[in-house]
């Protein structure tokens, strides 16, 4: 059986700090429905009508984003979902990020497959975190990042990373309630990452360029990644940043801040 | 593979509606999928059987209409068509364009019995 909105084949995807089973992972009438009467009608013998239905495919998901929305908007706290691919150093720079930013209060749910690795490398920096485990899942969506929400209970004016599960197709479809999306790309890909997955792009409202430090060694033109970011989201932001030498984080920190400031005023 | 996830959402809307409108079997899915809404059609069409195995809408057939992306281009102020997010704009050649159309997921209609 899979759980309804995500997907997920129930007992592979883990909340820390829930026991799983509490998904309530019903398909009611589904054993009645398949299986039952209907099979036995004769050919011919069928009454087809229409339904109209009318209803975006994602409407539960954005429910429940909507939900998220509603109580981070609440509780003053900023919510950003972190998106790249697997090894763009995400974890690095939130580690980096929460050390830097001291005496602000930080929570982070961390999302991968499997592993609380990730959450356990956040909480070595003395910020909350909470692993969710998606399994077979490819994308965390509105219903788990809500419990995440309810176990964790980020304080009053915090700051709330996502760290979204490694994949640059998928997290863009599924909003989680956070004020903006942020995609993470190393110069260590190809500048051509935002035309192959335009999607993502087009989703996130600022682009962090990673690990630039390593630009000398590389031969990876800024100048192009940039413009190809921009042929699929012209009102993208850019900083370019290194998590391991630090360059170009404050003004990441300073984004954060003006992203803060917005979203108070939007509360 | 979010087209799985997208499937169990139409499965849980079929469901809903079974109860409302009383039906217990679906014969054919009626979908409108956006150019730009980031979905492999073939992908979702693998996704749908897998998923409506064993439900009341088991060898159900499903029909997608796409429907055109559209986008507003800021240089030439002027709604015009794209139908992949990197497209230029057709009139002028430029990338200045903020999509507002063609980015939906629709379950339309269902033919049940």
């Amino acid at each position: 059986m899979m759980c309804t909105v995500c997907g997920c084949s129930e007992g592979e995807q883990r909340i820390e700090g829930h026991d799983h089973t509490h998904h309530v992972h019903t398909h009611e009438g589904v054993a009645h429905y398949g299986k039952g009467p209907a099979h036995a009608h004769a050919p011919g013998m069928s009454q087809a009508r229409m339904v109209e239905v009318e209803t975006q495919i994602l409407a539960k998901n954005d429910a429940y984003a909507a939900a998220n929305r509603r109580w981070l908007m609440a509780h003053g706290v900023l919510a950003l979902n972190l998106v790249s691919s697997p090894g763009s150093g995400k974890t690095t720079l939130l580690t980096r990020t929460i050390t830097d930013l001291v005496g602000k209060n930080v929570a982070v749910i961390e999302g991968d497959q499997q592993t609380a690795n990730d959450a356990e490398r956040i909480r070595a920096t003395g910020a909350k975190a909470l692993q969710i485990n998606t399994g077979r899942g490819c994308h965390l969506d509105g219903h788990m990042v809500g419990h995440a929400i309810d176990s964790l209970a980020p304080a009053d004016d915090s700051i709330l990373f996502v760290e979204n599960v490694g994949n640059l197709v998928c997290p863009a479809a599924f909003d989680l309630g956070e004020h903006h999306k942020v995609a993470i790309l190393s110069v260590t890909e190809g500048e051509d990452k935002p035309l192959k997955y335009p999607d993502l792009f087009a989703a996130a409202d600022l682009m962090l360029l990673n690990k630039v430090d390593l630009l000398p060694y590389l031969e990876f033109d800024v100048a192009t990644c940039i413009d190809n970011a921009r042929r699929v989201n012209p009102t993208i932001d850019v900083i370019e940043v290194s998590a391991t030498t630090g360059q170009g984080m404050d003004r990441w920190y300073a984004w954060i801040e003006s992203a803060r400031g917005a979203a108070r005023e939007a509360a | 593979m979010h087209e799985l996830s997208l499937c169990e959402g139409v499965l849980q809307l079929i469901e809903a509606n079974a109860a409302r409108s009383g039906f217990t079997r679906v014969r054919r899915v009626q979908l409108e999928i956006g150019e730009l809404a980031g979905v492999d059609t073939e992908a979702l069409r693998f996704s749908f059987d897998v998923v409506t195995r064993g439900t009341m809408a088991d060898a159900a057939s499903l029909a997608i209409s796409p429907i055109p992306g559209q986008a507003w281009c800021m240089t030439c102020s002027n709604t015009v068509h794209v139908s992949r997010r990197v497209d230029p704009c057709p009139d002028c050649g430029s990338h200045q364009l903020q999509v507002n159309g063609g980015d939906d997921m629709v379950l339309k209609s269902l033919e049940v019995e």
